[in-house]
């Protein structure tokens, strides 16, 4: 079985965020924390991505964006949450045009809080979302290969 | 000869995509450690290839992979030609009807960032193919022939002596071919830029992997021109053209991470200008020598 784990590229939108969280995220990337050294690549183009890394809250303008990006990635592909806004809202919970968290759109795996998150939180959340993004390739190849012995 | 001949063709077509991305593996890391970081491991650039080959495959027009499949077979052809002792200029064109195929490949997605970085590759094309050519004139001057095998089997001192100047202007649209900054306009290898990622924006997985190995024969087939301007038939130049290699190669980083990307207006008129003054003075003082 491949192990694609090591190549883990990270697509990163910014929804309602106060930009702290964006910031940490791209803090990830400069040679303090050095995410590349993972294999992390910080794409901006949807098709050749396999983490989606959303910041801040969900509202009414953008609900539709990101569910457009989630379903623009290929097979497997894992979603983070950073900060306490993608989280659940955060602050901005009860604020008119907010509807909550990621997971109203979109199926999250890793949620990661914080305001802002640390960039060491976020590098561990990757890493979390890596091992998650590695099963569910193992997952996929294991049910076709039994598909395939039924089917013979 | 003829066999000689056949045994590179064949080891390029075998180990090209290998040297190609262990360069690249070695690129990233000396890049990283340029920028202070410890970077990704060597073999890096494999381990994307496969997780790219093992990936969902979404293509906007089914056509894309055909034009890239084409792209990547005239690309490996060229690299062929050009290791089997064929004539140089035939291999130079080949490799630019390769690059049409990719301008095909992001123009048919009708995406307004692949369409433009496709627009760029163009632009990039007439900034590096006078160079090109008046290499290939060059080394006809030089040489006598086109043939790649008599160039390089010859009894002489290597041509780098007769052609210093055709160097210069061959190296400074390398930089261009090889995308490296200043000159990434049409796609970069580093994150965000104003088209996203230029030709490669609607390439995912196995699209992208064929993009990605086509570029490693390229890289190779390039290092080989380089390797062109050394070799003779004494077996230490080989020793020559590689160390060479991989000077020009780390130039190429060093090149790539210090200085911020160009405008395509600019990249023009500053390649044709190096071309003119490097490769036109050198002409003309071969001809009148001779």
């Amino acid at each position: 079985m491949a192990k694609i784990k090591k190549s883990p590229w990270v697509l990163h939108y910014d929804g309602s965020s106060c930009n702290g969280c964006d910031i940490e995220v791209l803090a990830c990337l400069t040679p303090v924390y050095d995410a590349e050294r993972l294999g992390i690549i910080n794409t901006g183009d949807p098709m050749q991505a396999d983490i989606f890394l959303i910041t801040g809250g969900i509202n009414s303008q953008n609900a539709a964006t990101v569910k457009q990006l989630y379903d623009q990635m290929p097979r497997p592909k894992v979603v983070v949450a950073v900060g306490v806004c993608a989280c659940t809202g955060g602050v901005f919970k009860d604020c008119y045009n907010i509807q909550g968290g990621v997971d109203t759109v979109i199926p999250v795996d890793v949620y990661v809080p914080g305001c802002a998150a640390r960039p060491q939180a976020i590098i561990d959340g990757i890493a979390q979302g890596i091992e998650i993004f590695q099963k569910r390739w193992d997952e996929h190849h294991e049910l076709k290969k039994n598909k395939g012995e039924v089917s013979k | 000869m003829i066999y000689k001949g056949i045994i590179f063709a064949i080891a390029y077509v075998l180990l090209a995509p290998f040297v190609g991305g262990f360069l690249e593996g070695v690129d990233r890391k000396i890049s990283a450690r340029m920028q202070r970081r410890v970077g990704p491991p060597v073999l890096q650039p494999f381990y994307d290839v496969r997780k790219l080959l093992n990936k969902q495959t979404i293509s906007v027009m089914t056509a894309q992979t055909f034009l890239l499949m084409t792209y990547m077979v005239l690309m490996i052809l060229t690299g062929f030609m050009f290791f089997y002792g064929t004539d140089i200029l035939m291999c130079f064109f080949v490799m630019s009807t390769g690059a049409t195929f990719l301008y095909f490949a992001s123009v048919v997605t009708s995406s307004p960032y692949s369409s433009i970085g496709a627009q760029r590759e163009l632009i990039q094309m007439m900034a590096y193919e006078p160079a090109v050519l008046l290499s290939c004139v060059g080394f006809y001057l030089a040489a006598g022939t086109f043939q790649v095998a008599e160039i390089a089997g010859g009894d002489h001192l290597s041509y780098f002596l007769q052609l210093p100047g055709f160097f210069v202007a061959f190296v400074f649209i390398l930089t261009i071919k090889m995308r490296k900054s200043p000159f990434d306009i049409s796609t970069s290898h580093h994150a965000h830029q104003e088209l996203i990622k230029g030709v490669t924006t609607e390439m995912g997985s196995k699209n992208l992997a064929i993009f990605q190995i086509t570029e490693w024969y390229e890289n190779v087939f390039l290092m080989g021109v380089v390797g062109l301007f050394f070799v003779n038939s004494n077996v230490y130049s080989v020793i020559v053209a590689i160390v060479a290699i991989l000077l020009v190669y780390f130039l190429e980083i060093l090149i790539d991470n210090s200085s911020a990307r160009m405008k395509w207006a600019d990249m023009l008129k500053l390649s044709w200008v190096v071309t003119l003054f490097s490769a036109g003075v050198n002409l003309i003082i071969l001809m009148v020598i001779r």
